[in-house]
Order: structure tokens, then sequence, then C-alpha cells
């Protein structure tokens, strides 16, 4: 994968994500997490090389048929990409929203979402009245509202402090237990590790070795 | 003030936020070409009107001028060609103007008084035309001749095909502005539509990751920029029917200007499509230009 003529960001990468597995992707800035993520998130489209999810090549996949499959995949951004003039409800609304779905369809649903990340209380604010963990939570609360197959997080603990990183971590888990398959790039070594999660780590743009696992550290 | 949030009385908030500062500037264009376009339909109608009384005039009645000629007198002459014009197939009406009103024309360029009594000046037979079946000049030229009468036909033919032309120019001019204001409706939309992706551009990418589909969002413009359009048009025409019963007030009482521009009451209503018109074209214009540029995402 490159930017125009810039070199490869990613290249001679090849792995495999088993439906309901649970991945860290970690590496040094600049190694191509986000960009790989992009590449699985749709957002960007590979200069060479084959990916294939749900058993689609994305190369011959339609445009048509590019949100239909957006929608069965869920992104929780580093920078949290809420959107500002809308509510708490209301960006935790917007895949089912956009699904297609009656409002009276999923207002409960989302309701029910938002208690369960611990912003039961503050359904009617807007994100600028949020502190950093309360957006990164609805962050996640978006990205899952319509049970993605794929939840992908970017950085998702960066913002927030360790107790907060790790009930996020607990939630990632939980979402993972009733069947979604997790990638989350991580520059968080230690909570890394605590997981006990695999992990594949890209160093300069190459799938390197993973680090080592320890159950003592584990969840 | 409770703050309580009730989920089952929610309903979801526009996508796209409400307006910011480029819109105002959108409408302000949309209200200023809504006023233009409406004045130019009332001003259409109004040229249109003008010219077609001017030509029914010309049309409906001829002029024919008799010189004097033998023993007769030009009264004479010219009390025979009405008779005999008058017994022409396609004439309702001939008179013969006396003296007094044939020098009353040609006052303006000579002056009154300015002719000596025993001048010989040429008197004038005024024809008024059957509407339905008019006689031609020609045809009264023969008729005339054969009676004897030295006389010249004008039948107005010259006026009426200048005149025709004019009212078509005024037609077609009219039809050209309102075109040319619906293509730049659609330019300015497009700019917009451009400007409001850009500037929106997170709630695009928010919207797309979330597995909205190109025509899902470009709908959110579609409709954003109809409405606008359709509000600025409005105010536009709103104006531009002001400024025509303005203008119809102020012709009352001048004859040059009504003759001019003769405004009637029912063209007030010219203006009315225009809203709809405009919504129209910002709704087609804003989803081809959202359609394009998100067209050129992954």
């Amino acid at each position: 994968m490159r930017y125009g003529r810039e070199a490869e960001v990613l290249k001679d990468i090849s792995f495999e994500l088993p439906r309901g597995s649970f991945h860290f992707l970690t590496g040094p800035s600049g190694s191509g997490k986000s960009t790989l993520l992009k590449l699985i998130y749709l957002s960007e489209q590979a200069s060479r090389g084959r990916i294939e999810i749900f058993g689609q090549d994305l190369a011959a996949l339609k445009r048509a048929d590019r949100p239909l499959m957006r929608r069965r995949i869920g992104v929780v951004f580093q920078e949290f990409r809420l959107l500002e003039h809308l509510s708490v409800f209301d960006n935790a609304a917007l895949a089912p929203r956009i699904a297609g779905r009656k409002p009276g369809a999923y207002r409960a649903d989302v309701a029910d979402l938002l208690a369960w990340v611990g912003l039961g209380d503050r359904m009617h604010a807007m994100p600028q009245a949020l502190s950093g963990g309360e957006k990164q939570r609805l962050a996640i609360a978006r990205a899952v509202i319509n049970r993605p197959d794929i939840l992908l997080a970017d950085e998702p603990t960066g913002n927030v402090d360790e107790a907060m990183a790790l009930r996020i971590l607990r939630l990632f888990t939980e979402l993972n237990r009733v069947g979604a398959t997790v990638l989350i790039a991580s520059h968080d070594t230690d909570l890394v590790i605590r997981s006990g999660m695999p992990v594949l780590n890209l160093d300069a743009g190459r799938l390197a070795q993973a680090p080592p696992f320890n159950p003592e550290l584990a969840l | 003030m409770s703050l309580a949030f009730d989920a089952n009385r929610w309903w979801p908030a526009p996508l796209l936020p409400r307006g910011d500062g480029r819109d105002w500037a959108l409408l302000f264009v949309v209200a200023a070409l809504s006023f233009l376009a409406g004045l130019a339909a009332v001003g259409a109608l109004a040229g249109e009107r003008a010219a077609a009384g001017w030509r029914s005039e010309l049309i409906g009645s001829a002029t024919i001028i008799v010189r004097a000629q033998g023993t007769d007198t030009a009264d004479e002459e010219a009390a025979r060609a009405a008779e005999v014009v008058s017994g022409t197939k396609g004439v309702a009406e001939a008179r013969a103007l006396d003296a007094a009103k044939a020098d009353a024309l040609i006052a303006p360029w000579i002056g009154a008084n300015a002719l000596p009594p025993d001048l010989p000046t040429p008197r004038l037979v005024a024809v008024d035309l059957d509407r339905k079946a008019p006689a031609t000049g020609a045809e009264l030229k023969r008729a005339l001749s054969a009676a004897g009468i030295d006389a010249d036909v004008d039948d107005h033919s010259r006026w009426t095909a200048q005149i025709m032309r004019a009212g078509a120019a005024i037609e077609s001019t009219g039809a050209g502005l309102f075109l040319l204001i619906l293509a730049v409706l659609g330019a300015v939309v497009a700019f917009a539509t451009r400007q409001g992706l850009a500037a929106r551009r997170d709630v695009v990418e928010a919207l797309h990751l979330s597995g909205a589909t190109d025509g899902y969002i470009a709908r959110l413009f579609q409709a954003r920029f109809a409405r606008s359009a359709a509000q600025a048009g409005l105010a536009g025409a709103v104006l531009a029917v002001l400024a025509a019963v303005l203008l119809k007030l102020m012709s009352t009482g001048d004859d040059q200007f009504t003759a001019l521009l003769p405004i009637a009451w029912r063209d007030l209503a010219a203006p009315a499509p225009f809203p709809i018109l405009a919504a129209l074209v910002a709704a087609v214009t804003a989803r081809m230009t959202a359609m394009a540029v998100l067209a050129e995402r992954p």
C-alpha cells in the first residue's frame, strides 16, 4: 500500500483474522497501523495485493456494495470523529438511522446501549460537553450499535486514564464474547500484554514478531 | 427547565448542521436571481402585450393617400376612393379625412397654418379592415386603379413586420434571460454544494463510515439546497411582484409608459413559479454535484 509516489506504507503483509477472534495491532508510530485499519474499513484502497473481507475481494467489490459492507464493520477512532452538531443520542443512533430503520425500532436499543457504556444520564448532551472518556465510550457505542461483525479501534485508550482504559478493554472483550471479530490498534503495550490477546506487530510496514504472551498479566 | 431526556420521545435531528455563514450568501444570490427572473417575466409579458396591441392596430387598418386628379378636387377624390374601397372584400369601413384632419397630421413637421390654402395637398382615407380576413394593400390598390383613382395604399405591412420582429425579440430575450438566470442558479448551487461537501467533510466521512450510500449523502445536500432555494426564491419573487405593482401604479395616468409597458394585474402571477423552479434546479444540481464529488472518494 502506498500513497501517491510516497514509499510503501505497508508491504508483504499476509494474515487472516478468524471470525470471532480478538487481536491487538501494535507497532511504533508510522508503522502503518492506521493505514491497515483504513484498508479494512474501506477508507483506502490497496495499491496492490489482495484483501478479502467476509469472503469478498475488496478490489472486485462494486461501489454500490461498499456501504453494505461498511455497515458490518464498526470503527472507533482515536480522535472519536463524533458529529458535534448532534446530541449523544443522535450520534449513537447514526448507523441504524442510515440503515433505514424507523426511529421507533431502535430508540430503545440506543438508550440501552448508552446506559451500558455509562452514558445513560448524558443522552441529551452535546459532544462538546463530554469528557475524553465519555467521548470515547460514545464513539464505541456508535460503532457497535448495529452489532457489527468486525469491530476496529484505532488507539481507543489513547485519551483516557488507566482505569478508563481497562474499562474500555472490558467493553471490547464483552463485545467479542457476543460474536464480534475485534482488532484494536494500540500503543499501550501494558494494556496489550495484560489483555492476553494475540498481537499483530507492525514494524516499518511489515508484520514483525508478536510480543510474548504473559498469562500472569492477563485480564 | 428540566434536562431529563425521554428516549421514547426522541426524534432524529437533521444530519447536516443547520445553516452557516455560507448559506446566507447563497440565500441572497438566489433571492436576487429570483427577483430578476420575476421582473424579466413580468417585463416580457408586458412587452409582448404592447407589441401585440400595436400589431393588432396596424393589421386592422390601412391608409390611402389620394392625389387630386383631373377636374375633381382632392376632397371629392378622397370621398370617391372611400366609396370604392368600402365595397371591396376585406374592408369593414373607409372614411375620407377632411382637409383639416389631413393638415393636422402633417402639422408636426411643417407647422400649423404654414401651408398656403391653394396648395393641393393629398387627402387621406382611413380604412378599417375586416380583422378576420383583411384585404391586402395590393387588393385595395387594384380596386382604386380600376376606378381610375391615383392613390397610394399604405397597409402598414412594413411596420407590422418590424413590430412582429420586436415582439419576437422581446419574447426570446425574456426566455433567454430566464434560462440564463436558471443556469446561473445551477452554477451557484453547484459551487455551494462543493463548498458544503468540503466544509462538512467530517460529517460526510462519518456518514460514509456508518454505511451511508453516496445517494443517501447526496439526498441530504439536495434537500438542504432545494429548501434554501425555495425559500430564497419565494422572497425574491415576492419582491419582484412588489416592484411590478409599484411600476404599474407609477404608470397609471402616464399613457406613454402604459403604451410601452402595459403591465396587467394577471402578469403579477408570472414570478410565482420561480421558487418551485429554483428548488427543482437546486435539487438536481446539488444532487449531481454531490454524486460527482462523492464518486471521487474511495
